[in-house]
């Protein structure tokens, strides 16, 4: 008897024909678009007509899949899981293997089969958890953001000089990353090569989970079957020589039809089944977005009249503007006459490169209108830098004032703008004419216009098709706001509750409304002309969609005004900001100077810090033969001007951190000491180097925190979704393991010193017991004195004995409760130096900025936040701004205890608030939030920090940071605040 | 000087006056022990109400007013009390909400405030919100707990402890459905009676009651077949709380699993017994830990009464007492790691391990910190320690889907249904063994 394996994943549908003796006799592999049971049907068919069968010829028959289980339910099949079956095949086929990789289209796991110590036979699996990055779904979105097909991209990566580090934790992230290298000129093979080990490091940093991948490894599943380039950097990162073997597409589905089964099932039964499966549940819907054609009609023609003015270039004569926005995917030209009126405008993908098309737009323009003269331009988004440069353009715009000029034009009286764009999502309120308070789309919010596309991409529609499919939906599922990833899986779920693709689609639009409501605005919608504005402009591509639009308006129960150039408003309004700006002659290139423009590219790293930015040199050459340079990637100015950074610069992080890295060690009869430089380190430092070099011991700390360091921990990282200062803490572990130290000195505290400004000084629960992670998760400690016990720092008395105790339980009784005494008063003396230190400072800068006429930005966060690695540069980019920074820890002690809506009770949250409270009524102030990723405490501090600042008319700015971060976004952030502050 | 202006509003006190007149609504989490904990406060004259309401609207209400990266339990109870005040069935002028607050480091010392929060953003500014915590934050707020009250509160959850132990270990082999059901509906109502007749806070009562609930359960009809054994930890309210875990219990039994969910005495002891580590570790007032130690004291009294009437029936399997607990987890993390569940988290799982239930869900709000230390983080030491541990960590979240999660539990089932199958056969094997030797000595 046949046995039958079918293997339905969330894009693809295997199967596979095992005969009597296990041997595979057929198999097959397609994309199933979501229409799983015709598919499966059509294969069971084909097997029938294969194999020449009938319908009364019994097989063995199972389902496997994270898509089949449903479909199994449903239908009454017998359901294997696929990881399970996975092994099952692996183990019958390839039995020496120890370790297998799997990837597939929302999936990615790691199986070891062979113990760990021993080497028998075991059965330890990971999948990966919430977040889904790093797989097959995640490269076909990377491969759409490059423009080229995933074959392509592998064809792409075997030319790669470079790697760039890639965020994979999910698309959001990647996107962001990638952008900016693309708007920047990176080459396309280093990017495919660098999304290729993005993967693999989201696979072993999310997966491995302490365990070291090694012995046989075997690669299966689609992405590292078709990618060879992906299963060397895997190669290359776990220092393995994987195989992928033949069929490897179709191990689950070999797995699955090699499950035992009790009995055989017809052929003509399976079939029936699949047909007459029933769904076992109902979607959740809401309501529809029109009831019927006229309400879809009385719509279109309001939303007619919003209408830019235009004049036929044709006839134009005299000045005119150009205003160019190189946004995230797209391309926008938009020229106007001096009254503003629209003359001729385009709107393209940037296929991953605007310069050549900006070329050919304006090459064009030039040819076609010979009469007119440009007297100005400008350039805005992603790219603003690039093409500014390129074409030598008179002024560069920050996205969010180019909207604002825009959407002025259409509603002077505006007072609220949300642009949806195809990557990310702005909102700005303007108050007093000028952007009062922005709000930017971070990871964990997607639901952009490419969201969109890509979903419309996987169903195989067009977005318009798409969207219009969701107008008259009598029932949209209800979607929520997440991430892409549960989206897919939520639309899945939908499906298989019976939900059509009209339905889906209606859904879809509404749930990119509400993820900008909610998660990005995080509005209430009890009263949207409070909560948001009573004069709403929408713009941005993703507002072309009447779907989106409509929900937008029944989400929040008002009419909004959506131009009829909703695409090109940054374009249109960079223009109307270069005719404000330019009464003359523009720079910008003419058309001679433009026919033999040349562009490369070149990728370097910088020296000139330990940042170690990757730098792409552009280099744009004119038909004379002038050469400029334009560097991008840079966080400073040092690889523009050849200098080091200079000495009149007011940052407080590089000061801080000059000075914790003035603690060197000094040796001592106990020997050396290790402390690992991470989270709370950062603060306690000086503390324990006193208490620990007084007692005699050589306090070596780990080294500058760095990707390298980081990758050398990530192997142990027992959580993917705990913050990244905590994940760094491996790699500092590491490295001290690896300088040879015998003891590392890492305790966990519960407690931290009071500073009397909150109702409790509480650590957070990571910096509190990082430690025994740890302990119970870095192998190499053993063989190391590893001391993580519990201290007590904020009762000074207590500690001395506790201390004293513990530390002679490790080194024989070799110190006296006096001697131990002194050491820690003079600890506690270190401290509130180095405090008194960093405040002291703190205030010099203050009146130095203030002598300058230079703006004052307290750059908050925690501690660690002043780590290079953990901050990005931030603090060197808002200094390259014009600004000075310095720390909340810095001005916090000005204040006194206050009251906070929340419970105000880790030490470092009061620092921050106080902080916020301290600057409220200083005009040359503003106050900016770092937030780690992953940071659960501070969902609640950055909504109280928020209302403490709103409270006293400030704007709030917050920043989240990551193992990467999008400087380019961070950049646009701050010179919004800048241009809202008048700055 | 400059005007303090400020954000902060204090919210409206719950007066006495109010106690008669005003519905209480009290979010759901562990539905044997709260109803009767319910009752409880209805034989104290108030008029508490516990909140059933689920389904999408709980989860977008608790999206719009909280902050969507708040973990998930603040999010649901928010979103379920919003709910209940905009569905029209109470009075909104005679309408309070109560939450509990545990206090510590994790941000859950912190529901209170979102909730006062969410409450003014959703104009129901004018609605008292009740503290109820043991460890004398918001005073004004808090409800008024006279000791008997507390003590048959206490009582209500050593109950419901020991009919969700009964149940959980009869309900999937009874030969009856609806059996063991049936029994938990008979005994909630009959010790609320006590409970409101004033009786049953003597710890012979409770040992009495204890007694005839045991046999009840084992009097039920059950037929013992082979069953996946699956254990369930995790962050308190998404362990217990179906409308968090998405029905995680109903979902493990249709999978033809027991399912051993620890009770929730172990937590209260252990944020009793953190104020006594906390005194060991770090020093502090040596009467503060003499109390505690006193009321410790009582717990381990109703702890070894439930033990030793379930020794009587061998087919049960008492959970480990408190201080079992935390012997099991020396050596694996210290008991200073208080913060959310704590060591406590790490210790259920040993117990669940070591009898018999090493298949583990560790459930947990998507981004819970504390879990990163005590969940996930210890997942590795403890497969060291014992290989035979299946353990799943599964976040939820309101974008987490169902499919998403069941599907890794199933491969955990299935490794789990594996196990089991090996020790059938080895039992098998070495029983055939055996009777081959008898045979041969015959």
């Amino acid at each position: 008897m046949l046995s039958i394996g079918l293997d339905i994943g969330s894009t693809t549908i295997k199967s596979a024909v095992l005969g009597e003796d296990g041997k595979l006799l057929y198999n097959s592999y397609e994309r199933h678009f979501s229409q799983i049971p015709p598919r499966a049907t059509a294969i069971i068919n084909n097997i029938k007509d294969k194999f020449s069968l009938t319908d009364n010829d019994e097989v063995r028959f199972c389902v496997s899949g994270s898509a089949g289980m449903g479909f199994a339910e449903d239908a009454g099949f017998p359901f294997v899981q696929e990881v399970y079956a996975t092994r099952t095949a692996v183990l019958r086929y390839m039995p020496d293997t120890d370790s297998v990789i799997e990837l597939g289209g929302e999936d990615a796991k790691i199986l070891f089969l062979t113990g760990e110590e021993n080497g028998d036979k075991e059965l330890e699996v990971r999948m990966n958890g919430s977040c889904a990055g790093g797989t097959g779904a995640f490269i076909d979105q990377m491969a759409t953001l490059l423009g080229i097909t995933p074959d392509e991209m592998e064809l792409q990566a075997r030319e790669y000089e470079k790697i760039y580090v890639i965020a994979s934790r999910c698309g959001v992230f990647a996107k962001s990353d990638i952008q900016p290298l693309l708007n920047q000129g990176a080459r396309i093979p280093d990017i495919a090569a660098s999304i290729f080990y993005a993967v693999v490091n989201q696979t072993v940093a999310g997966l491995a989970q302490g365990r070291q991948i090694k012995g046989n490894v075997l690669y299966l599943g689609g992405p590292l079957t078709f990618h060879s380039q992906l299963r060397a950097a895997f190669d290359k990162t776990l220092g393995v020589k994987g195989l992928c073997p033949e069929n490897s597409l179709c191990y689950v589905a070999m797995g699955a039809a090699l499950a035992p089964q009790d009995k055989a099932m017809r052929l003509g039964d399976i079939i029936t089944s699949i047909q007459e499966r029933k769904s076992s549940g109902t979607y959740k819907s809401c309501e529809p977005l029109f009831d019927n054609e006229e309400e879809y009609k009385e719509f279109r023609e309001r939303h007619m009249r919003d209408r830019v003015e235009t004049a036929d270039p044709k006839t134009a004569e005299g000045k005119v503007y150009i205003g160019i926005d190189a946004g995230s995917t797209t391309l926008k030209c938009a020229v106007i006459d001096e009254q503003g009126r629209l003359l001729t405008s385009v709107y393209m993908p940037n296929s991953g490169n605007p310069v050549p098309l900006v070329r050919n737009f304006l090459l064009d323009f030039y040819k076609e209108y010979p009469a007119l003269t440009v007297a100005g331009s400008a350039s805005t988004g992603y790219g603003e830098e690039i093409i500014k440069n390129a074409f030598s353009l008179d002024n560069g715009v920050v996205e969010t004032v180019a909207h604002f000029y825009a959407a002025k034009r259409f509603r002077p009286e505006v007072d609220f703008i949300l642009d949806i764009g195809g990557q990310d999502i702005k909102c700005f309120k303007i108050a007093n004419g000028a952007i009062d308070n922005i709000f930017l789309n971070e990871a964990c919010s997607s639901g952009c216009g490419s969201f969109l596309q890509t979903f419309a991409g996987a169903l195989n529609y067009d977005i318009e098709e798409f969207a219009k499919l969701g107008l008259f939906a009598k029932a949209p599922v209800e979607l929520g706001s997440r991430c892409t990833v549960f989206m897919n899986s939520s639309v899945k779920q939908a499906q298989k509750d019976g939900a059509t693709l009209d339905n889906i689609s209606a859904g879809l639009s509404m749930s990119v409304v509400k993820n900008a409501l909610y998660k990005v605005i995080r509005a209430t919608t009890k009263d949207a002309s409070v909560s948001l504005g009573k004069h709403i402009v929408v713009q941005g591509g993703t507002f072309f969609n009447d779907a989106v639009l409509r929900a937008f308006e029944k989400e929040i129960g008002m009419n909004v005004v959506r131009p009829d150039i909703a695409g090109l408003m940054g374009a249109y309004g960079a223009a109307l900001y270069a005719m404000e700006r330019a009464p003359r002659q523009s720079t910008i290139l003419n058309q001679s100077e433009l026919e033999g423009f040349q562009h490369e590219v070149k990728a370097v790293t910088c020296k000139g810090c330990t940042n170690n930015c990757k730098l792409t040199v552009n280099t744009f050459i004119t038909a004379d033969g002038e050469k400029r340079k334009f560097i991008a990637g840079n966080r400073c100015d040092t690889p523009i001007t050849g200098k080091k950074n200079s000495d009149d610069e007011l940052n407080l992080y590089s000061y801080k951190l000059g000075l914790l890295e003035s603690y060197k060690p000094v040796p001592g009869k106990m020997g050396r000491i290790g402390i690992p430089m991470g989270l709370n380190m950062y603060e306690l430092l000086p503390f324990w180097y006193r208490l620990l070099t007084e007692l005699g011991f050589e306090v070596i700390t780990s080294p500058a925190s760095n990707r390298s360091l980081y990758l050398k921990g990530q192997q142990t990282i027992p959580s993917d979704t705990v913050c990244y200062p905590a994940k760094l803490i491996h790699g500092h572990v590491q490295a001290l393991i690896d300088m040879g130290v015998e003891t590392i000195f890492y305790p966990c505290l519960t407690y931290n010193i009071d500073e009397g400004l909150g109702d409790n000084h509480y650590n957070c629960p990571v910096v509190a017991y990082y430690p025994e992670v740890i302990k119970a998760n870095v192998r190499a400690l053993s063989g190391i004195r590893y001391i993580n016990d519990y201290f007590g720092i904020h009762r000074p008395k207590d500690f001395v004995k506790k201390f004293t105790s513990k530390m002679n339980g490790y080194f024989g009784n070799v110190f006296t409760v006096k001697q131990v005494g002194r050491a820690v008063r003079l600890a506690y003396e270190e401290y509130k130096g180095f405090l008194k230190n960093i405040r002291d400072t703190a205030k010099a800068y203050i009146n130095a900025a203030r002598k300058a006429g230079k703006h004052i930005i307290v750059l908050a966060g925690r501690p660690y936040h002043v780590d290079p690695e953990i901050n990005h540069g931030i603090d060197k980019l808002i200094c390259g701004l014009g600004a000075a920074v310095i720390t909340e820890d810095s001005v916090s002690a000005e204040m006194e205890k206050f009251r906070v809506a929340v419970l105000n009770q880790w030490t470092y949250h009061s620092r921050l608030y106080a902080a916020a409270k301290y600057i409220a009524d200083k005009p040359d102030m503003d106050l900016v939030q770092l937030v780690s990723f992953g940071c659960g405490v501070d969902a609640i501090t950055t909504d109280e920090t928020r209302s403490i600042l709103e409270s006293e008319g400030k704007i709030y700015t917050q920043i989240k940071i990551d193992e990467i971060t999008n400087l380019g976004a961070v950049k646009i952030r701050m010179r919004s605040l800048f241009s809202a502050i008048g700055k | 000087m400059k005007e303090i202006k400020t954000h902060v509003t204090s919210g409206i006190p719950f007066s006495k006056a109010m106690k008669k007149e005003y519905t209480i609504l009290i979010p759901d989490m562990l539905r044997i022990h709260f109803t009767m904990l319910r009752d409880v406060f209805v034989s104290y004259g108030y008029k508490p109400e516990l909140l059933t309401n689920t389904g999408p609207q709980v989860v977008n209400e608790g999206l719009k007013y909280v902050h969507n990266d708040t973990c998930y339990p603040a999010l649901l109870v928010i979103g379920q009390m919003i709910d209940a005040l905009n569905s029209g069935k109470y009075d909104l002028n005679k309408t309070a909400v109560m939450i509990t607050q545990t206090g510590g480091g994790c941000r859950a010392s912190n529901y209170i405030h979102l909730l006062r929060k969410a409450l003014k953003k959703a104009g129901y500014e004018n609605i008292p919100v009740i503290s109820f915590n043991i460890s004398g934050l918001e005073k004004d707020s808090s409800l008024p707990l006279t000791l008997p009250m507390l003590v048959k509160m206490i009582f209500a959850l050593c109950y419901g402890d020991m009919l969700m132990l009964l149940k959980n270990q009869v309900e999937p082999y009874e030969t009856e459905k609806g059996a063991a059901d049936k029994a938990v509906n008979k005994w909630t109502k009959e010790l609320s009676r006590q409970f409101k007749a004033g009786k049953c806070w003597s710890m012979k009562a409770l040992e009495r009651n204890m007694r005839s609930i045991v046999s009840d359960f084992a009097g039920i009809k059950v037929k013992i077949t082979p069953k996946v054994r699956v254990g369930v930890v995790g962050e308190i309210y998404v362990k217990y709380a179906p409308l968090a875990n998405n029905f995680l219990e109903d979902f493990l039994r249709s999978q033809d699993c027991e399912v051993n969910v620890p009770g929730i005495m172990n937590f209260i002891c252990f944020k009793i017994d953190n104020r006594i580590e906390d005194i060991n570790l770090y020093g502090g007032s040596a009467i503060k830990k003499f109390v505690c130690g006193k009321l410790l004291g009582i717990f381990y009294k109703i702890e070894k009464i439930m033990q030793s009437v379930l020794a009587e029936y061998p087919r049960f399997v008492p959970p480990a007492t408190y201080r079992e607990l935390k012997k099991m987890v020396k050596g694996i993390i210290g008991y200073g790691s208080k913060m959310g569940e704590g060591w406590l988290l790490t210790a259920e799982m040993v117990e669940l391990i070591r009898s018999g239930y090493g298949n583990i869900v560790c459930a947990q709000p998507f981004g819970c910190l504390p879990n990163h230390i005590v969940g996930k983080g210890m997942i590795r030491k403890l497969r060291a320690i014992y290989p035979e541990a299946n353990i799943v960590p599964i976040d939820y979240d309101s974008g987490a889907t169902r499919v998403n999660q069941e599907n890794r539990i199933k491969l955990m089932l299935a490794v789990g249904a594996e196990k089991l199958r090996d020790r059938e056969q080895r039992t098998d094997k070495s029983e055939s063994a055996k009777k081959e030797a008898e045979e041969a000595t015959v």
